[in-house]
């Protein structure tokens, strides 16, 4: 499962293995060393602060082991990224003890939920699930449409309504029938939004409610799809969802691209929020589950 | 917090070195790290936030900043104006449909906003009296083609689409349609791609040699971090783009990536999506975005007003009076006077970023315009000798100035009072904290 993964990170690696092996072959911690991976961090989205917070440990471990060669460096390095995204483990989604599951998946527009929703109902599929997705976009001209399409290319049900109305009462509806089929997983998607959208906290509450109402416990996760070619505005997409709801966890897509995804590390370091599955292709395949051991090497080349 | 405003980090470190007197050139090389600071955490490239640097800190280093009496508003000045030039000019046209139709490619990453670009782009020519034909060519993504319908028919422009053709045959056949009916521009959403997809490149490709477009324009997220410059890099290498469209500037995003793709393409960038509304879809404006890069709100117009009416041999002068703390009630009227010929204070204040915050907590700033006129009543109302040694005013003195302005003694009380704390508090100037400089501030706001 995770050669795919490891497939997709592999550009991820290529754009920076000549940096760092540059930066590693050096032989010599100097000030120069630094700087250099300053600019690799930052420059794989990791950001200034964050980026100096792991300068700054790395720089003080270095001092206490007294490391003097790169080669030490550069392990050490790779275990605070490690570190900082959690664990050897990936970290799992939650699942109801009965079902129906539940997966709420929030993000701004065009990060590539429904897409997402569509995966995931792809990989449960072949585990022989049931799968309802909630057609919670109400919004966007022909998100209905979409997803409807995706439906029927993964065999899914889905449960909509007409576009302009309310998407908690679809996703209320979704719920409740999936409750009354004893559906495994239902999916609920959402209409891409600017975070800064005034009512978008009050919105997505209430979705949140009524998910709630249909079914106690539920939802089971909170995912936010964060699209790895954001810079910076990743945090603060991260912080006003979590205003919001309880995110429990986030899926990075795009990373089949040159964009590093380094915004997850600042991300994970601010919110607390784990990666918990990364997008690798517009396919329903590609899909697969993050890795951080895997991603801090990718990273490092 | 993450994003704290540059102009006031750099008024900070700038009023912490004026006391040390004169500026060195290693004084400007540590706020000019701030100003990278910004820029990165904006997601302006590494590599255009370190030359963009370099190029500032020569102009910065200059007579025309260290010498100033300001500074710190100088930096943010110039270091705005290079961001403004590097920018560009505002051209926020699309080339002329001459012999019409010509056609307008859409193209970028995937949710980048193409489509929803294409119609508000259509609606936008249509208002400047044209007739675009909007032509559904990405025959990837589930329901684009419906997507585009509807925006369409939402928008009454009319739509070419011909299920999922190959999309050379789609928009050759939308060229002889918009031919028939006089549409002058054809605009071509195409598939989002990577843009080191080859195959789907080289379809972009295949388009642009057929079609031969007027215009192709990149669709960039506002929002992109540091591979801003991969992806325009080689969309501009393939296909030789002719502008840019930046969208979803409607969030709190910095939006850095306007400079990093304005940096490697060289192309304008013509027009920003700042909504969700069809009409929600602007020319671009260089000035804005740097202002916006930087985090600056507007404090580039108050640093012009103030430039406007500061006398600058009086700031001289009051400069000196600061550090031999010789400070009278004149030099207050003074500074009043030229603060009241910038405009109403409530403006002044909403162009400070964070300013509307920090209010609630100076409960001495005299906001107020009403305060402002009556302290300037007051102190015209004394004599040339009272104004120079208030110790003088005593209780009969205070009567005579209220009934000459008009006040009550408690008011002439009250600005006596609040002199003589802004006096004590100049006089620990040299020993002043942050938290201090702050209240400082409040009493004499533009100092
Ligand atoms: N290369 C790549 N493209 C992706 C990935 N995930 C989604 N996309 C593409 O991104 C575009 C937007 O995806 P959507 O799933 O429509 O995104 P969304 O968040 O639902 O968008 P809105 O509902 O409009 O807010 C589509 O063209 C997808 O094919 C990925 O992992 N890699
Ligand atoms: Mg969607």
């Amino acid at each position: 499962m995770l050669n795919i993964f490891k497939d997709g990170l592999r550009r991820t690696r290529e754009a920076l293995q000549g940096r760092f092996d540059q930066l590693f072959t050096k032989n010599e911690i100097d000030e120069e060393f630094f700087e250099e991976l300053e600019e690799v961090l930052i420059s794989a989205d990791v950001g200034v602060e964050t980026s100096m917070k792991i300068i700054a440990q790395l720089q003080q471990q270095l001092r206490d082991a007294r490391v003097k060669e790169t080669a030490q460096a550069r392990e050490m390095l790779k275990e605070l990224l490690v570190n900082i995204m959690d664990g050897d483990e990936p970290a799992l989604l939650s699942h109801a003890s009965s079902p129906p599951t539940v997966f709420l998946v929030l993000g701004v527009n065009g990060v590539g939920k429904t897409t997402t929703i569509a995966k995931l109902a792809y990989s449960y599929r072949t585990e022989g699930k049931n799968v309802l997705m909630a057609a919670g976009d109400t919004f966007r001209a022909a998100a209905i449409e979409q997803l409807e399409e995706w439906s029927k290319v993964v065999g899914a049900g889905i449960i909509k309504h007409q576009t302009g109305g309310d998407p908690s009462a679809v996703i209320y509806d979704a719920v409740s029938a999936a409750v009354a089929r004893k559906t495994d997983l239902v999916l609920c998607d959402t209409a891409g939004r600017l975070h800064t959208r005034a009512n978008l906290v009050e919105e997505i509450k209430k979705v949140y409610r009524v998910i709630d109402r249909a079914l106690p416990g539920a939802p089971h996760e909170i995912l936010l799809v964060l699209d790895a070619t954001t810079g910076q505005n990743g945090i603060a997409q991260a912080q006003y969802f979590q205003q919001a709801v309880p995110l429990t966890g986030i899926i990075l897509t795009k990373l089949d691209g040159t964009a590093r995804g380094g915004i997850v590390v600042a991300v994970k370091d601010i919110t607390g929020i784990p990666v918990k599955l990364v997008g690798l292709g517009e396919k329903k395949e590609d899909l697969q589950r993050f890795d951080p051991s895997l991603f801090a090497e990718a990273l490092l080349g | 917090m993450l994003f704290s405003g540059l102009a006031e980090k750099l008024q900070d470190t700038f009023q912490k070195l004026k006391r040390k007197g004169k500026l060195t050139e290693k004084d400007v090389e540590t706020a000019l790290r701030e100003v990278r600071m910004a820029l990165l955490e904006a997601d302006v490239n590494y590599k255009v936030a370190k030359d963009f640097t370099a190029a500032v800190k020569e102009r910065a280093i200059g007579a025309e900043v260290i010498k100033s009496l300001t500074p710190g508003q100088q930096v943010i000045k110039v270091v705005h104006e290079e961001l403004v030039r590097l920018m560009g000019e505002t051209q926020s046209k699309i080339a002329p449909p001459s012999p019409p139709p010509q056609a307008v490619m859409m193209v970028g990453l995937q949710g980048s906003g193409k489509t929803t670009s294409a119609a508000k782009l259509a609606v936008h020519l249509r208002r400047e009296g044209h007739r675009p034909l909007l032509v559904a060519a990405d025959i990837y993504r589930p329901a684009a083609i419906y997507q585009l319908e509807v925006l369409g028919r939402e928008t009454d422009i009319p739509v070419f689409s011909m299920g999922k053709e190959d999309p050379l045959q789609i928009a050759r056949a939308a060229m002889k349609k918009a031919a028939q009916e006089q549409n002058d521009y054809i605009i071509l959403d195409t598939a989002g791609r990577l843009h080191i997809d080859e195959a789907l490149m080289s379809e972009l490709g295949r388009l642009k040699e057929g079609l031969n477009p007027l215009e192709i324009l990149l669709v960039v997220d506002a929002m992109t971090g540091q591979d801003a410059v991969n992806v325009a890099g080689t969309f501009h290498q393939q296909l030789g783009l002719t502008g840019v469209i930046l969208t979803k500037l409607d969030g709190d995003t910095r939006g850095g990536a306007a400079l990093s793709v304005r940096n490697v393409t060289g192309c304008p960038i013509k027009f920003s999506g700042t909504g969700e509304k069809i009409d929600a879809f602007e020319p671009f404006h260089p000035d804005r975005m740097a202002s916006r890069i930087l985090g600056m709100g507007d404090v580039l117009s108050l640093i012009e007003k103030a430039q406007q009416v500061v006398d600058v041999e009086k700031s001289r002068l009051l400069e000196q009076k600061l550090q031999n703390q010789s400070l009278t009630l004149e030099d207050f009227l003074d500074q009043l006077q030229q603060v009241r010929q910038m405009g109403p204070l409530d403006e002044l204040m909403g162009m400070i970023p964070g300013m509307n915050k920090a209010v609630k907590g100076m409960k001495n700033m005299a906001v107020d315009e009403k305060e402002l006129v009556k302290a300037e009543a007051i102190v015209k109302s004394m004599t040339r000798q009272e104004r120079l040694q208030p110790e003088i005013i005593n209780s009969s003195r205070r009567r005579r100035i209220a009934g000459g302005s008009g006040t009550t003694v408690q008011d002439v009380n009250r600005l006596l009072k609040q002199f003589g704390e802004m006096k004590k508090m100049l006089k620990q100037f040299s020993t002043m904290d942050k938290s201090r400089l702050k209240k400082t501030k409040g009493l004499f706001p533009f100092k």
